[in-house]
Order: C-alpha cells, then sequence, then structure tokens
C-alpha cells in the first residue's frame, strides 16, 4: 500500500513520504496549510489510490468527542417503552455507532479523515488521546470494549484556529503543505484542466502570483480559487491577450471574483489600480 | 544511530520526546524511507516536527547534524566572482609574461580546476596575498579576472546533491515566531471567567424535568427541552495604545486573539496612556472616529466586565490635573474618568504589562493601582488567572 499521488492530485514528495509515513506507521496524521491547498482532498485521494473505504467526520463548534465514538438515544428508548415495543429491553438497540466505531469496525482498513478538527471546542483533542492512540474505547451502556480490527488510516485537518494540545500532537505525524510553486502549480492545473491553452495558463499564472504578492490582502487566493477561475476564464472563452494587457484600466483581472473574496481586497486593488493610473499621467 | 540528532533538536528548542524519537525509529526499521536522504529528512520532518513554526529550526539542525552526509560538496558552493574584482584588476591587465606563466601551470584546465578547489576553501573576499583568489595579488586565480564573464564553479557537477538544499533553502523562516506563552495558554486562563447561563431555542433535552413530568403525566411520555448553555460573560477591553505601550505590542495581541475567540460579549476600544473623556476603535481615525466615554457607560450594562490593559507608565500630571494628557486639551482628569468607571462597573481590573517587580518605581503606576483599588495584575498567566478570579467574584 504505497499512496503515489493520483491522476487527480498531485502530491509533492514530503507529503508523499508523510503520508507513506503514516499509513505504514500506523499512526494519525495532521494536516496543515492555507485554506485552499487540497487538505480535505488530499483524504479522498488517499483512500481512492489505495483502494480504501473512505470515513468523514466533519467536525464543527458543537460537536463533541463522544459523538465520534457513539450516542445513546435515550429518547427513543423512552418513547419505545410508551409503546410496549419489545426492543426496549436490549439496550444496544438504542447505542447509535459514531464515525470512529465504524472506522474502528470496518470490514476493510478505512481512511478516516477528521475534518477541520480545530473548529471543536479547546477540549475536543484532548477527549480523543486514548481512542486515536490504543484505537480502542469502552461503552459504558452495554459494558463493551470496541477496538478496531486493523487500525484505519486517520488523516486529520486543522486550519490553525485553536492551538492544538502537545500530548494531542505528539500521537500524530505532521505535515504542513506548502503553497505550491509556479512549477508545481503548472501541473496541478494540467491534471484539472488538460486541455487549457499554454500561453492563458501563463499569463493567468502571473497574475495570479502577482496577486498573491500584493502586501495585505486579507485572503490570499489559494489553490482551489485559482481552479474556479480558471475554470470561468474558460466558460467564458477569455483570449490570453485579455490578461496580458498592460493598459493600467484592465489592472484589475477580469472575473476577479473567483479570486478575491473580501470586498476589502478588491478596494485594495483598486486603489492600487488607481496609483498606477496617476504616475502613469505625471 | 540518530541520537546526536535528538539531543540538538531538543537543544535547539523544537519540542521532540522520546516517543517521537522511537517512531521514528520504527519507521526506519520499516522501510520509509529507503536508503534516500532525501525521504529521510521528509520522514523525519513529518515525525519529529508538530508546528510549522519549528519547520525552520528543524531544518537549521538537520543541515547542522547531517552536513557532510553527501560525499560530494554540493552545488551549493556555486560562486560568481564579482564584478567589482574584475574592474580593480582591469588595470593590472595580464602581460605576456604572465599568461605565459599560466601556460606553465598546465593550461587552462588545470588551472580552472585547481581554481575550484582553492574557491571551495575561501570564504571571503581576500585581497592582497599570493594564494587564495582575489584582487590585486600575485596568485594566478586574481589574474583570472580579465574574463569579464568571471568563473562560475561548481556549475558542471552533477545534480545528486539537490537534497541538501531543501533544508538549506530553510523555505519555512518567515512562519517561526518563539511565541513562548501561546495564546492557548492565555485561553486556559481565560476560560475561568465562563458563566454557563441556558439563554435563546431550546434545543436540549432535559433529562430530569423530563422524567419528573412524565411520572407526574402518569407514565406518558412529557418531553421537556432547555436552550444550550452558552458562555455569558459580557467583556469589555481597553487598550493603551502607542508610545511606552510599543514594546508590548506582541502580548497584547495574544492576549487580544485569545480573548476574541473565547468570548462572544467582546467590546473592544483604545485610549493613550490614561483614560480621558474619548475612546476610539480604529486607531488610524483616533481623531476623527471617537467614541465618548460616558456614553460607554450608558451603552454598556454595568454587568460588562472591563480589563484595562497598559503600562500605565506616564507622568503623574497625566492621571491627575485637567489639561494632562500629553495629546489634547482634556477638561477633566484622567483620575476622574477612571473613578467614574470604577463606580459604574463593579468588576474592573488593570493589567499590566510591566514586570510587577518595577512598579514600585513608577508614581504613576502606584497610582493607578490605587484608583483601580489594588486590582492591577501583571500581564502574565498567573497574573491573567488572578485577574480572572478577581474578576469572578
Amino acid at each position: 500500500m504505497k499512496f503515489t499521488g493520483t491522476d487527480s492530485y498531485v502530491a509533492s514528495d514530503d507529503l508523499r513520504v508523510a503520508v507513506n509515513a503514516s499509513i505504514t506507521l500506523q499512526r494519525p496524521l495532521l494536516i496543515k496549510g492555507e485554506p485552499g491547498t487540497g487538505k480535505t482532498v488530499l483524504a479522498h485521494e488517499v483512500a481512492k489510490a489505495i483502494g480504501a473505504p473512505l470515513i468523514e467526520w466533519h467536525i464543527k463548534s458543537t460537536t463533541k468527542a463522544q459523538q465520534g465514538l457513539y450516542e445513546y438515544d435515550a429518547v427513543s428508548r423512552l418513547r419505545d417503552s410508551q409503546l410496549g415495543d419489545g426492543r426496549v429491553k436490549d439496550i444496544a438497540n438504542y447505542i447509535k455507532r459514531g464515525k470512529l466505531w465504524d472506522a474502528f469496525t470496518h470490514a476493510q482498513r478505512p481512511v478516516l479523515l477528521i475534518d477541520e478538527i480545530d473548529k471543536a471546542d479547546i477540549e475536543f483533542p484532548n477527549d480523543l488521546l486514548l481512542e486515536l492512540d490504543r484505537m480502542e474505547f469502552y461503552v459504558y451502556e452495554t459494558q463493551e470494549v470496541v477496538k478496531a480490527s486493523q487500525r484505519p488510516i486517520v488523516m486529520i485537518t486543522s486550519n490553525n484556529e485553536k492551538e492544538l494540545p502537545d500530548a494531542f500532537l505528539r500521537r500524530c505525524f505532521f505535515h504542513y503543505i506548502r503553497f505550491p510553486d509556479r512549477e508545481i502549480m503548472t501541473q496541478i492545473v494540467d491534471v484539472h484542466f488538460p486541455d487549457l491553452q499554454r500561453n492563458l495558463l501563463r499569463e493567468a499564472l502571473n497574475i495570479f502570483y502577482d496577486i498573491r504578492d500584493v502586501p495585505g490582502l486579507k485572503k490570499k487566493p489559494s489553490t482551489s480559487e485559482l481552479l474556479d477561475w480558471l475554470k470561468l476564464l474558460m466558460v467564458e472563452d477569455m483570449p490570453p491577450e485579455s490578461l496580458r494587457s498592460k493598459d493600467s484600466k484592465q489592472l484589475i483581472p477580469p472575473l476577479h471574483g473567483a479570486l478575491l473574496k473580501n470586498e476589502q481586497d478588491v478596494h485594495l486593488f483598486e486603489r492600487l489600480a488607481f496609483m498606477a493610473r496617476r504616475e502613469q499621467r505625471q | 544511530m540518530f541520537t546526536n540528532f535528538f539531543l540538538e533538536l531538543r537543544q535547539a528548542r523544537v519540542p521532540v520526546s522520546i516517543k517521537e524519537y522511537l517512531a521514528l525509529m520504527e519507521g526506519m526499521a520499516e522501510h520509509v524511507a529507503d536508503y534516500s536522504v532525501d525521504d529521510f529528512y521528509y520522514l523525519s520532518r513529518t515525525i519529529l516536527v508538530k508546528d510549522e513554526r519549528n519547520l525552520d529550526k528543524f531544518d537549521k539542525v538537520f543541515g547542522h547534524v547531517f552536513k557532510g552526509l553527501e560525499a560530494l560538496p554540493a552545488e551549493g558552493t556555486t560562486a560568481e566572482i564579482p564584478e567589482e574584482w574584475l574592474r580593480k584588476l582591469a588595470e593590472k591587465l595580464l602581460t605576456d609574461e604572465e599568461k605565459a606563466q599560466i601556460e606553465a601551470m598546465g593550461g587552462w584546465e588545470k588551472l580552472m580546476e585547481t581554481l575550484k578547489k582553492r574557491l571551495e576553501e575561501q570564504q571571503k573576499r581576500h585581497q592582497g596575498g599570493s594564494k587564495w583568489i582575489g584582487t590585486a595579488g600575485t596568485s594566478p586565480f586574481g589574474a583570472y579576472g580579465f574574463n569579464p564573464e568571471g568563473v562560475r564553479i561548481g556549475q558542471d557537477k552533477n545534480r545528486e546533491g539537490r537534497a541538501v538544499k531543501v533544508w538549506d533553502k530553510r523555505e519555512y523562516k518567515n512562519l517561526d515566531d518563539t511565541v513562548e506563552i501561546g495564546t492557548r495558554n492565555i485561553k486556559i486562563a481565560l476560560r475561568r471567567l465562563r458563566k454557563f447561563a441556558r439563554e435563546g431555542a431550546e434545543v436540549e433535552l432535559d433529562m430530569p424535568d423530563t422524567i419528573r413530568s412524565t411520572a407526574r403525566n402518569a407514565g406518558y411520555l412529557d418531553i421537556k427541552m432547555i436552550p444550550e448553555r452558552r458562555n455569558k460573560v459580557k467583556l469589555l477591553l481597553l487598550f493603551d495604545i502607542g508610545g511606552s505601550m510599543d514594546a508590548h505590542i506582541r502580548v497584547c495581541e495574544e492576549l487580544f486573539s485569545a480573548a476574541r475567540s473565547e468570548f462572544k460579549h467582546l467590546e473592544f476600544f483604545y485610549f493613550h496612556n490614561c483614560l480621558y473623556e474619548k475612546l476610539w476603535k480604529d486607531n488610524r481615525r483616533r481623531h476623527v472616529d471617537t467614541y465618548p466615554t460616558a456614553q460607554l457607560m450608558n451603552t454598556f450594562p454595568p454587568d460588562y466586565k472591563i480589563i484595562f490593559v497598559g503600562d500605565a507608565s506616564m507622568s503623574p500630571y497625566e492621571i491627575a490635573y485637567p489639561g494632562g494628557s500629553v495629546e489634547h486639551w482634556n477638561e477633566e482628569a484622567g483620575q476622574v474618568w477612571i473613578q467614574r468607571m470604577a463606580d459604574t462597573y463593579r468588576s474592573m481590573v488593570w493589567l499590566n504589562p510591566v514586570p510587577e517587580r518595577h512598579w514600585s518605581y513608577t508614581p504613576s503606576i502606584q497610582l493607578l493601582q490605587q484608583l483601580s483599588s489594588n486590582r492591577m495584575f501583571p500581564l502574565t498567566l498567573g497574573g491573567l488567572d488572578s485577574a480572572m478570579k478577581e474578576l469572578n467574584k
């Protein structure tokens, strides 16, 4: 089981080694990086590449660690008891399995994605320490121990909104997805839009990296935004010349809405364009 | 095998533990990195580093420990002889005699090879002397400069050394910050200030009440719901900004970002040195967009908790006298305003980034300490903890 990237995902060497290390050594892999650099997609692609089922657990601010293990549905049991349902006798009928339980007992070794762990409460990672370390937990209601028959491949993504506790980090491997350079970005675009004109791509990448270099942007555009923008350019059938025009009136790239997600950033851009125009007049 | 590497990492304050070291050994035993330095670098980075802030430190240690791992000095030694050296040499163009000497040394090829070797030994620009490459010397390599292109050394070597460059490039440099008390610790300290209350939509099942009313309902189910628990604490942060506070910006930013994510009801305002009749929210527009302090006291009800953050270091006149402010003419003295705040809000603390042991040397700190009835705390984790306890009273 070796991951080498797929036909729709370009994995750099360091990412490849990190994923393979976490598969071989059976440790969770924590992935950080700018938004839109393909953290969540990675888990999908790894699952696809090694032919493993994918179990996704998306974390929200209200998610509790316990929900990943199991939940005891007391309300249904109470209701069933009112109706005289026979199932009431067995409490196991009212234990709802969580994503971790699913992953532990899956017939085939699955990929478990714990997405955006930093969104949860500050104690959330601490509550999962034992479960991720030993891959087992105890169900109080039925007094059974759920133990993973084979350790799932765990991928955890974080957007760095909260710091994770040391004890948790100690149990994970870590990879920081660096923002791809021009060369890798060209490969990535090739994978997604094979029939894109060479020169259109070159002009678009120039503009894209120029925008990223503008100081003071609130949200720098990332890979996924570039891909969206290119898709738009293709749909609108923009000629490469329209991107190249050094006319300062055109300083704001066409269809910039896909790249700049924040009205302050658009303002900043307009201001820069205005200043450039004034300089030209002088 | 790699104990040295491990120890050096610890010395460089990359937080690694035995557990991670063993995991690395396990990875080596499992052949995750198969005899490739590149892969070994990636593997050890994945296992040993847990935070992108430490990547740069890691790269440095890795480069240091495994220096000389490559048999060949890699392309990193590419050097270009600067133009200025050549310009100086222009005055001293080679004579035919000297050119003959070069020939005597074994011709061009030989010369290049020796030059390459010497350049590797040489670290800095060198003037004079008879061995090192430099200007105005008698070494044959100094005379080299009549080639206006300069001589590139190492260019033609094979590219095996690429791996070394990966960590020598140190691409994670700007992510490194040596924040000592990270925001997590501050958040934990701020957590003391949580006061849960149930407000809003009823989304949670109230078990005790459901059981009670079901029993009362002769066993027929009567479900009771209650709203979710939320943190009800309301916080008003007032920051001293500019001047002597510039030295404390980092710790204030940390406090601010931690507080911001921890509390739902959080308002903040800025002031300069001492509280007067106006505050502002945007530092760039501090003279235009001001917010009257009197209005603040009317707007925010007395159940708000006030935290002043400031070094309280100024001339005592700025607190005690009307017109004492360094920025504008204030009709009423700063202490009047602070007293009003203290009267309006029961819970109020002052956090001071100046170390506590220096407080007694600054009269203005003592003055404000009195004004806030001894509720001034140092802006450290311990101080923050006691401040939160004070606010919770």
